[in-house]
């Protein structure tokens, strides 16, 4: 349970007020145990650095990612009408969302739809609050740690956004270690494209083992994603070849909220 | 008499020109078989794209060996091609080393950098072929690579060694030429291999290797709308024309949008008759062939040259799935390719019961792909497969309903209760408070 309370922009709207960001949750953020945590490790950084937000709560609903990478188009632009209908409603201006996914719908295809805001990543909108002097993060118990950052295909290729996580992670005094394979170059978990809801087809591996398998080579002792989905597949993967004990996979909000003991 | 090498010359350079330009001419007809899309929207941006990454060869340089070298065959062909000019109009007008006449010594400087450039693209074209036989690049052997792709790859280095080894001969031989008044870098070195030749063997000689040199050129240039080798043309307009947007950022179907937004009108009158303008053909979502796909697509296809950069970053294909994505850009070329050529037997295309998707591309290969763009990235000349792949989605998911039967749970869920998971939509505050 969360110390202090988290208004959903209904309540808010109620009395009066608007909030400078709405946080967008997600269904992994919502409804998955991992996730979660991420949910209200971001939850607490953004009360820490005095940031008013809201979140939309039982009005929130799939952004249609999955919907339209798995071919469904209808789907996809009835969630994303919805969705622009409440967000308009309330007037939403800013969006600062923890899943690549969510950030790259929002923020790519819902401006055609008549839905057009400031639409950040958690790791933009942290990296920004630091450079602002809003929040301020050292080392804590990260510092002098070899760390990985994984990064995700939407907020990588898709938007071409390698440094914010980066940037956020130096602050944290620790020791980044690239994969052999990163930033443009970075390879998939293997959960876009709808791949997190089916088996994969007939191969000779499963993905989040090979980028499992890259991660460990890279000698980190914690593995930092910026997506639920990621976070997922690469656990699982690290799982797989029992490294669990010794290799940790962390969100970025977590790495800071860890940090700062929130 | 005299003149009977100019008219020669004269038709088969016409020749050439009529069956190249006729080739083009039918690639680009099955190019515009495609469905229209807009891209004369920024222009500049467009024109930098295209001196980037084209002229510029930007994206070839992330691997750097691969990248080196290939810049080397395209700083030849590009400036070798000056000297090309030189012979065609020698060869039109029957003058001899043309441009020698108002270059003075300065001619000489400038063949022996571009027999320089000869040499180099010879080392080059060995080595690529020492990567491509018996290196064993994986990438170069994959299945889609079986048979002709493979022997399309070597024919164009054969042919580029072929016409370096002409054009250094042909000056090697007029250096034995008692007439001769040049002397140039690397033919110089071979001259002397020529040297025991009588003196009218030596001009027959001379004259064959300027033959072989520019029918060679010729043949090549005929070849190329052929081959994989046609990417040095369309390289350029496919770089013009690429996707300036983000890459995450998928289209949006506008005939979805009216439909979706009639639905959710609440004033809209469910019993209407629909509007007499509108009663066309319904629209089909999403491509099932090739001529479904946008004319970007299908000049993509054309452009590609199976290099396989795409595939050798692909997370399905590098854990063994069948899906490669230049084996999409290869089945779209070769199927847009099959219904140009029933085109031109018919005079229209008359239905041959194939379709891009099912007879080239399988279900396995499409639902393989995590939409991750690494392909996109990869390739050096801007080619998209992972539009191809969605659109052959939307046709399987909206027309075929044939989505694998866990992606249809997961859409079901999304359906009824706005999550891909079947949670509560009244539960997605929940962890506000747990």
């Amino acid at each position: 349970m969360t110390t202090f309370s988290v208004p959903t922009l209904a309540q808010m709207n109620a009395s009066g007020e608007a909030p400078e960001i709405l946080f967008w949750v997600g269904c992994a953020g919502s409804f998955d145990d991992r996730a979660k945590k991420i949910t209200k490790a971001m939850a607490k950084i953004l009360h820490h650095s005095g940031v008013s937000f809201a979140v939309l709560g039982t009005e929130e609903g799939c952004t249609g990612d999955p919907a339209k990478r798995a071919g469904n188009e209808f789907l996809f632009q009835m969630q994303a009408l919805m969705n622009i209908e409440v967000l308009n409603g309330y007037g939403v201006k800013n969006i600062v969302t923890t899943c690549p996914h969510c950030f790259n719908t929002l923020k790519n295809e819902y401006p055609e739809l008549g839905g057009n805001y400031k639409v950040e990543h958690h790791s933009q909108f942290l990296n920004n609050l630091m450079k602002q002097g809003r929040l301020k993060v050292e080392g804590g118990q990260f510092k002098g740690k070899k760390i990985t950052f994984h990064d995700p295909c939407y907020l990588g290729r898709a938007n071409d956004e390698y440094e914010a996580p980066r940037a956020l992670l130096q602050k944290l005094d620790i020791e980044l270690t690239e994969m052999k394979r990163c930033k443009q170059n970075g390879l998939c978990c293997g959960a876009g494209g709808a791949q997190m809801f089916k088996d994969a087809e007939k191969g000779e591996a499963e993905i989040n083992h090979v980028r499992a398998d890259e991660a460990l080579e890279s000698k980190a002792e914690i593995v930092v994603a910026g997506c639920p989905f990621c976070n997922t597949m690469l656990t699982d993967g690290i799982k797989i070849r029992e490294k669990e004990e010794e290799v940790q996979v962390l969100d970025l909000a977590e790495m800071i909220a860890l940090a700062e003991d929130l | 008499m005299h003149v009977l090498p100019n008219i020669l010359f004269v038709v088969l350079l016409g020749g050439a020109a009529f069956w190249f330009s006729k080739n083009v001419g039918r690639i680009r007809r099955n190019i515009l078989l495609g469905r229209d899309i807009d891209r004369s929207d920024k222009a500049s941006k467009r024109r930098a794209n295209m001196f980037r990454v084209a002229f510029g060869q930007s994206k070839m340089q992330a691997r750097p060996i691969a990248g080196i070298l290939h810049f080397i065959i395209y700083v030849s062909f590009l400036i070798i091609n000056i000297e090309v000019l030189e012979i065609v109009i020698d060869g039109i007008f029957g003058t001899h080393r043309f441009f020698a006449s108002f270059l003075g010594r300065a001619y000489d400087t400038l063949i022996s950098f571009f027999e320089i450039l000869a040499v180099a693209t010879i080392i080059t074209a060995i080595i690529f072929w020492w990567r491509r036989n018996i290196g064993k690049l994986d990438r170069f052997h994959k299945p889609e690579m079986k048979g002709w792709p493979f022997k399309d790859a070597n024919i164009i280095l054969y042919i580029e060694v072929g016409l370096m080894i002409a054009l250094l001969n042909m000056n090697a031989v007029e250096e034995n030429f008692s007439s001769n008044e040049h002397s140039f870098l690397v033919s110089h070195l071979i001259a002397p291999i020529w040297s025991g030749l009588s003196v009218q063997s030596l001009h027959i000689v001379e004259r064959l290797f300027w033959w072989i040199h520019i029918t060679g050129i010729l043949a090549f240039l005929n070849y190329l709308p052929f081959s994989k080798h046609f990417h040095i043309i369309l390289a350029f307009p496919n770089t013009y024309y690429a996707n300036l947007e983000a890459k995450g950022k998928f289209t949006n179907n506008a005939t979805v949008t009216k439909e979706v937004k009639l639905m959710m009108d609440p004033s809209a009158d469910p019993f209407a008759a629909p509007a007499p303008e509108t009663e066309t053909a319904p629209e089909k979502f999403g491509a099932k062939d090739a001529n479904d796909l946008s004319w970007i697509n299908l000049l993509n296809a054309y452009t590609c040259t199976e290099c396989g950069r795409c595939t050798s970053e692909c997370p399905a294909n590098l854990t063994g799935k069948k899906l490669s994505p230049r084996k999409i850009m290869m089945d779209t070329r070769d199927r847009i390719d099959e219904i140009g050529k029933n085109i031109e037997h018919n005079g229209q295309f008359i239905e041959d019961n194939k379709s891009l998707l099912g007879d080239y591309i399988s279900k396995e290969e499409l639902w393989a792909c995590t939409s991750c763009n690494a392909c996109v990235q990869a390739c050096p000349v801007d080619i998209d497969p992972l539009n191809i792949i969605m659109q052959l989605r939307n046709f399987a998911t909206m027309e075929e309903s044939s989505a694998p039967a866990e992606l249809n749970a997961m859409m079901t869920n999304v359906e009824n209760n706005g999550a891909p998971w079947p949670f509560s939509q009244m539960d997605r505050a929940n962890w506000i408070n747990e």
